[in-house]
């Protein structure tokens, strides 16, 4: 599978108190995410950002909280997925559990510049910049399984409970 | 040990014993989980995850805890209400661990109450659930997702981490407490430099320390990225928890050792925005504060508000100061110990024991370009409230005395 999308670029230790501040989460309306996600580093990204468009960021990205609407706010805002330099544990483990595509690639960082197009090709485990070609080293198996799957959740309807849709 | 000659580290033996077979550094591996707890923040998440898994039932309802600490009490409407529908929740399935808003911080109230023991497994829905690793048992920080995964089927998918030990030598000066020894970690190691892997704190100077100050070591470890802390348990941790358990030791296969003689350690500052920007106190000194704040899961123990009360004795604050007990145990002895009223007479406003102003939400939020020294673990942008806000982490005793004078303060100079 290729994927390919317009780069939005961010830098190192992108801590989750800037992609949704703790005064947005106590809410019952749930879109209300999106709307500010990476308020904390630009108010005005989820005005910009579109639907298959691709995050890069350097070192650490989702450090900070356990807190999953981080990568809610993320996905519902219509990104299809992060290249970082490396991921937070908590936040790459919440990532994949809800089937947000996150690539451990280093050098990406000096690669790419803000609204270039990359291509992700998932299949060899490459990504293609305007610089030249970057490998990765894909997931293990069983991560790749529940990212396949959609997510946990899925996976846990498939793999335990035997009633996937 | 069960598999005749097996060299590891200390949670490399724990994950093995748990699944039966030798495990190392890298494998992955579903362990079983022996204790699982959330909070108000993650509960609503999880339960509609768990929704969504078509589970009517979690694992064992009395291997579970509950504790409402972030929003405690709720400061809106929509809180309130996403607290009656974990409180529900909790009522249909069963689980009679649960602490109502005021008991306090869910890493203070587990240990306290006895829930855990050495050589356990346990997760909880929060990043700072490697506090609990000082108690030597494995403590797994873990998102709404995995957690109702865990609470479907009493499992977890891990990899097993390396460790990094980290070893204190000789003493603590005068004024210095474990919060300065890990804020110089922190910079040390930066905010990723033990990203997936264990931070085992050991040495002289951890075997003299308090359970309490073990727990503010491990609490930060997260900060640098780290999977979770482990402390090698000892009589002490036993007295906290009321419990005995497994011991479990390191003798192999650490990555990385780093050796930190805590003589030389000054109090220090960790400057905005990053938990690595690390100081001496005596680089800082004199940048004005306008609110202190001395609580959180990092250090709102009864031994941080009596080493604060011991400065603030017979003086009165200049930036207000919220103290937030980290449970209402603390909060009741430091009543009884008379070191509530010392600090009411300083000046200090007492708050419902729980998170506090920590996260930003309620209970001390800063306004715009406000600054704050806080005992808390995290100073990122808008943590504490406004975007422009500041937030300077600290230890008990430098907050205390910045508090007094208005602005950053070596605390050395208020004790003789
Ligand atoms: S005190 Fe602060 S860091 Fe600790 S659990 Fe509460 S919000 Fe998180």
């Amino acid at each position: 599978m290729i994927i390919s999308g317009r780069v939005w670029k961010f830098g190192d230790d992108i801590d989750t108190d800037v992609i949704i501040p703790a005064k947005y989460l106590r809410s019952v309306d749930k879109s209300i995410w999106p709307k500010h996600v990476l308020e904390g580093i630009d108010p005005t990204f989820s005005s910009k950002v579109k639907s298959g468009d691709i995050i890069v960021a350097g070192k650490n990205f989702g450090c900070g909280s356990s807190r999953e609407q981080a990568v809610l706010a993320i996905k519902w805002a219509g990104i299809s997925a992060i290249v970082a330099e490396s991921f937070a544990r908590i936040f790459f483990r919440n990532g994949i559990n809800n089937g947000l595509l996150l690539i451990e690639c280093k050098g990406i960082s000096n690669a790419v510049d803000n609204g270039d197009v990359i291509e992700i090709n998932l299949n060899e485990g490459i990504i293609k910049t305007k610089r030249g070609i970057l490998k990765y080293k894909p997931l293990p198996q069983f991560l790749q399984e529940i990212l396949n799957s959609g997510g946990l959740v899925e996976y846990y309807k498939k793999k335990i409970k035997g009633s996937a849709p | 040990m069960i598999f005749g000659v097996y060299m590891a580290t200390a949670i490399e033996k724990i994950i093995s014993s748990a699944i039966g077979r030798k495990v190392y550094s890298g494998d992955f591996v579903e362990v079983p989980v022996d204790f699982a707890y959330f909070h108000d923040g993650t509960g609503p998440l999880i339960i509609d995850v768990l929704k969504e898994m078509e589970v009517n039932r979690v694992f064992s309802p009395e291997k579970i805890a509950v504790i409402f600490d972030h929003a405690a009490p709720p400061y809106n409407d929509q809180a309130a209400t996403l607290q009656a529908k974990v409180r529900k929740f909790i009522r249909e399935q069963n689980i009679t661990k649960f602490h109502e808003i005021g008991e306090g911080i869910c890493h203070q109230v587990v240990p306290e109450k006895g829930y855990v023991a050495p050589g356990m497994i346990v997760c909880g829905a929060d990043s700072h659930t490697c506090t609990i690793g000082a108690f030597g048992l494995m403590a797994l920080g873990m998102g709404a997702t995995d957690m109702a995964y865990i609470l479907a089927t009493g499992k977890t998918w891990i990899k097993v981490p390396e460790t990094i030990r980290i070893e204190f030598k000789g003493f603590l000066k005068k004024g210095v407490s474990s919060k300065d020894l890990i804020l110089e970690v922190a910079r040390i190691l930066g905010t990723d430099g033990a990203t997936y892997k264990v931070l085992e704190f050991t040495g002289e100077t951890v075997k003299k320390m308090s359970q309490s100050s073990r727990m503010t070591l491990a609490n930060m470890a997260v900060e640098m990225g780290a999977k979770t802390a482990f402390i090698e348990p000892d009589d002490k941790t036993m007295e906290f928890l009321g419990r005995e358990g497994k011991i479990y030791s390191t003798d192999d296969g650490v990555a990385e050792i780093i050796s930190i003689d805590s003589q030389y350690i000054d109090p220090k500052v960790a400057i905005p925005y990053k938990v690595s920007n690390v100081k001496s106190v005596t680089e800082v000194e004199g940048e004005p504060i306008d609110q202190a704040f001395l609580g959180s899961c990092t250090n709102g123990r009864y031994e941080d508000l009596l080493e604060a009360a011991k400065i603030l004795k017979g003086r009165k604050v200049r930036a207000r100061l919220i103290v937030v007990p980290a449970s209402k145990t603390t909060l009741v002895k430091a009543m009884k110990d008379g070191i509530i009223d010392i600090l009411m007479d300083s000046g200090a406003i007492i708050g419902v024991p729980g998170c506090g102003p920590c996260l930003g939400v309620h209970m001390g939020v800063l306004g715009e370009d406000e600054v704050c020294i806080s005992t808390s673990n995290r100073n990122f942008i808008g943590r504490m409230g406004a975007r422009s806000s500041k937030v300077y982490l600290a230890s008990p005793q430098t907050t205390a005395a910045s508090s007094i004078e208005g602005k950053i303060t070596d605390p050395r100079r208020y004790l003789d």
